[in-house]
C-alpha cells in the first residue's frame, strides 16, 4: 500500500469512501509515523492512541453503514490550547500542569461530531505567546525544512508551532491551531503549510486557553487550500458559550475553489513595503501580483495608513488582556501549587515557578498599563488606533477591493536562539497583525522558496466573514506555485 | 515613558509574581525596550476618534436567567492541586 499519510484529507476522504483503506489503517498510518518522527520534531507533547483507534473503529462502522460524516475518519493534532476532556491540555505551560478538563472545547467538540480522530496534543509557545516555539515548557519544536545542505535545526515559527510542523512533516493530515497576532499564518509560512485565521467571532473560542480574548481566533493548518476550506467548516459555528461568535450562516467553502477570479480587485497595501525586507520577499510579493493578474484579477495599489501602528498597538492590547486572563492561574482551582507562609505568598511563589519569561514579561507589561493612571494613555489609546486601523480596511472594501495580497512574513525560518530580543522577535508578526487588529480574515499560502531553500508564504487578507474570498483567491496562487515539501525525510527513524 | 527598578517590583507585586532583584534588574531593561517600542503610538492623532470595542458590529446576547449547568462540584474541584469534601482549599487567610 502507498503511504497513506502523503494524502490530503479531500483525497483521503474519497479513498476511505471508496473503501480503498479503513480509517483504522489510516490512522494506525499516522500513529506509525508519530512513532518515528516525534522525537527529533518534538511535535506532539502527548499522543493519544487509544482515543485514535476508537474514533477510527466507530468511523469504519459509519463508513460500513454508509453513514459517514464530513471528517469521517481523518486523523488530526489538536493544539495544546484547546480543552480535550480527560486529555492533556496545558497550553504548554508549567502552571497548568496536570490539568485535564472535564469538557470539551466547542471547536474539537464540532471536529468530532463530524468524524474527526485526534492522535494526540500539539506543542505551542506557552500561552501562545511566542513566533518561534521556543516559550514552551515541553522544549522547542523542529521545523522539518532546513536550508539546503546544512543540518541546522530551524524553528517552525509560532505559537502554532507544533501544528505547522506537524503537517509539514505528514505526522497528521490537518491541525486545529489558534492565531492571536499571527499565530496560525506565521508557522505555516515558514513550513510550506496553509492556515487560515478567521473572521472574528467565526469560530467559538469557548474551551480554547484564553490569550488575548479581543483578538484570539481558532483555525486551522493543513497542507492544502481545499483542505482548509474542509476544516473551518468543520470548526466554524455560533454558540451559546461564547457571546462573541456570531450568528451567521457558515457556508460550504469547498464551493469556492475552483471559481475563477476573473475580475475581482485585489489590493496591494503601499505600506506593507517596508524597510529591511529581504529582496526575495519582496520578489515573492511581485511574483504573486502576476499570478493574480494572468487570473483575470484587477490589480490597484491601496493605502493602510495606520499599517506601522498596528504593532506597537497589539502589545498593549494583547499584554492587557493576557494580564487579566492569566490571573485565574494562582495554584487554587488547577494545576500547579507551590507552597508558601500565608496565601499571598503561595500566589507569587506558584505564578514565579509556573509562567515562563516571556509570559511573566507580558502579565508585567499588561499589568503596567492597566495600573491606576496609566489605562487612557494605554490600553484606551491603542484601541482608538484599533479603530482607525479598522477603518483603513474598511476604506479599501468601500473602493470595491475583493481581497488585500501581501507577504506572510519578513522573512524564512530562523535558528532556535537566533533572535533574543523581544521586539525583534515581535517584528515576525508585523504583516500579520493587522487582521487580528481589525478582527478582518486572514490566510497565509506557500508560494516559492529562498535561495537556502526554505518556503516563504504570501497572505490574503479578506473582508469580514467572506473567507469564501480568501480560498477562491489561495486557490489561484496555490494552483500557480505548486505544493511545497521537506526535500528528504530525515526526522522519521 | 519608562520604569525603574521600584516600579517593576511594585507592578510584580500587583502582577503576584515573585521576582528576586537580579530578576527585577533584568526585566527593567526588558521592559523599557517594550515601553520604548509602544511609544510610537504617540504620534498618532485619536482625538475625536471612538476606542474599537467590538471587531464586528453586534447586539450583545443575552440569555434567560435561568440554571443551566451545574450540581458536579467534584468535577469542579477535581483539578485542584488540594481540596476537601468539595472545596478548594488555601492557606490560612484570616488569623
Amino acid at each position: 500500500m502507498t503511504d497513506l499519510t502523503k494524502l490530503t484529507i479531500a483525497e483521503a476522504r474519497d479513498k476511505l469512501a471508496a473503501r480503498d483503506f479503513t480509517a483504522t489503517e489510516l490512522t494506525e498510518s499516522y500513529l506509525g509515523a508519530i512513532e518515528s518522527g516525534n522525537e527529533a520534531l518534538n511535535a506532539y507533547i502527548a499522543v493519544t492512541g487509544d482515543i485514535a483507534r476508537e474514533q477510527a473503529k466507530a468511523s469504519d462502522a459509519k463508513i460500513a453503514a454508509g453513514e459517514a460524516r464530513p471528517l469521517e475518519g481523518i486523523p488530526l493534532g489538536i493544539k495544546d490550547l484547546y480543552a480535550t476532556k480527560g486529555v492533556h491540555t496545558q497550553a504548554c505551560s508549567h502552571i497548568l500542569d496536570g490539568f485535564k478538563p472535564e469538557y470539551e472545547s466547542t471547536v474539537t467538540q464540532n471536529l468530532f461530531d463530524d468524524g474527526a480522530v485526534m492522535l494526540g496534543k500539539l506543542n505551542m509557545d506557552e500561552f501562545a505567546m511566542g513566533s518561534s516555539n521556543e516559550t514552551s515548557f515541553y522544549g522547542n519544536v523542529v521545523n522539518p525544512w532546513r536550508r539546503n545542505g546544512t543540518e541546522t535545526a530551524l524553528v517552525p515559527g509560532g505559537s502554532s508551532g507544533g501544528s505547522a510542523s506537524a503537517v509539514a512533516a505528514h505526522l497528521c493530515a490537518a491541525a486545529t491551531a489558534s492565531d492571536t497576532g499571527g499565530s496560525i499564518r506565521q508557522p505555516a509560512a515558514l513550513t510550506g503549510t496553509v492556515g487560515i485565521k478567521p473572521t472574528y467571532g467565526r469560530c467559538s473560542r469557548w474551551g480554547m486557553v484564553a490569550f488575548a480574548s479581543s483578538l484570539d481566533q481558532a483555525g486551522p493548518i493543513g497542507r492544502t487550500v481545499r483542505d482548509n476550506a474542509i476544516l473551518l467548516k468543520s470548526m466554524a459555528s455560533v454558540d451559546a458559550k461564547d457571546t462573541t461568535s456570531v450568528d451567521a450562516p457558515v457556508p460550504n467553502y469547498e464551493d469556492f475553489i475552483g471559481k475563477s477570479i476573473k475580475g475581482m480587485k485585489i489590493g496591494i497595501p503601499k505600506e506593507y513595503h517596508m524597510d529591511g525586507i529581504p529582496e526575495e520577499i519582496e520578489a515573492l510579493w511581485q511574483q504573486g501580483i502576476a499570478w493574480l493578474k494572468e487570473a483575470g484579477a484587477e490589480i490597484v495599489e491601496i493605502s493602510l495608513p495606520n499599517t506601522k501602528y498596528a504593532l506597537p498597538a497589539y502589545y498593549i492590547v494583547a499584554p492587557a488582556e493576557a494580564s487579566s486572563n492569566l490571573a485565574r492561574y494562582d495554584g487554587v482551582r488547577y494545576g500547579l501549587r507551590v507552597p508558601g507562609n500565608d496565601i499571598v505568598e503561595m500566589y507569587e511563589n506558584t505564578r514565579a515557578a509556573g509562567f515562563g519569561d516571556e509570559v511573566k514579561r507580558r502579565v508585567m507589561i499588561g499589568t503596567y498599563v492597566l495600573s491606576a493612571g496609566y489605562y487612557d494613555a494605554y490600553y484606551l489609546k491603542a484601541q482608538k488606533v484599533r479603530t482607525l486601523i479598522k477603518q483603513d480596511f474598511d476604506n479599501a472594501w468601500a473602493d470595491g477591493v475583493d481581497a488585500i495580497l501581501t507577504p506572510t512574513t519578513p522573512d524564512a525560518a530562523f535558528a532556535p536562539g537566533e533572535i533574543t530580543d523581544p521586539v525583534t522577535m515581535y517584528m515576525n508578526d508585523v504583516f500579520t497583525v493587522t487582521a487580528n487588529m481589525a478582527g478582518v480574515p486572514g490566510m497565509s499560502i506557500p508560494a516559492g522558496l529562498n535561495k537556502d531553500g526554505l518556503p516563504l508564504g504570501l497572505q490574503l487578507i479578506g473582508k469580514p466573514f467572506d473567507e469564501g474570498t480568501l480560498f477562491q483567491v489561495g486557490e489561484v496562487i496555490e494552483q500557480a506555485a505548486g505544493r511545497f515539501e521537506p526535500s528528504a525525510n530525515w526526522w522519521s527513524k | 515613558m519608562s520604569v525603574d527598578l521600584n516600579t517593576v517590583k511594585r507592578v510584580a507585586g500587583l502582577a503576584r509574581i515573585k521576582v528576586d532583584d537580579a530578576q527585577a534588574e533584568k526585566m527593567t531593561g526588558e521592559l523599557n525596550t517594550i515601553l520604548g517600542f509602544v511609544e510610537q503610538l504617540n504620534e498618532v492623532n485619536v482625538d475625536g476618534v471612538e476606542p474599537m470595542t467590538s471587531v464586528v458590529e453586534t447586539t450583545m446576547k443575552k440569555r434567560s436567567d435561568g440554571q443551566t449547568d451545574g450540581g458536579y462540584a467534584d468535577k469542579v474541584v477535581s483539578n485542584a492541586p488540594v481540596h476537601e469534601d468539595n472545596f478548594f482549599t488555601v492557606p490560612k487567610v484570616v488569623e
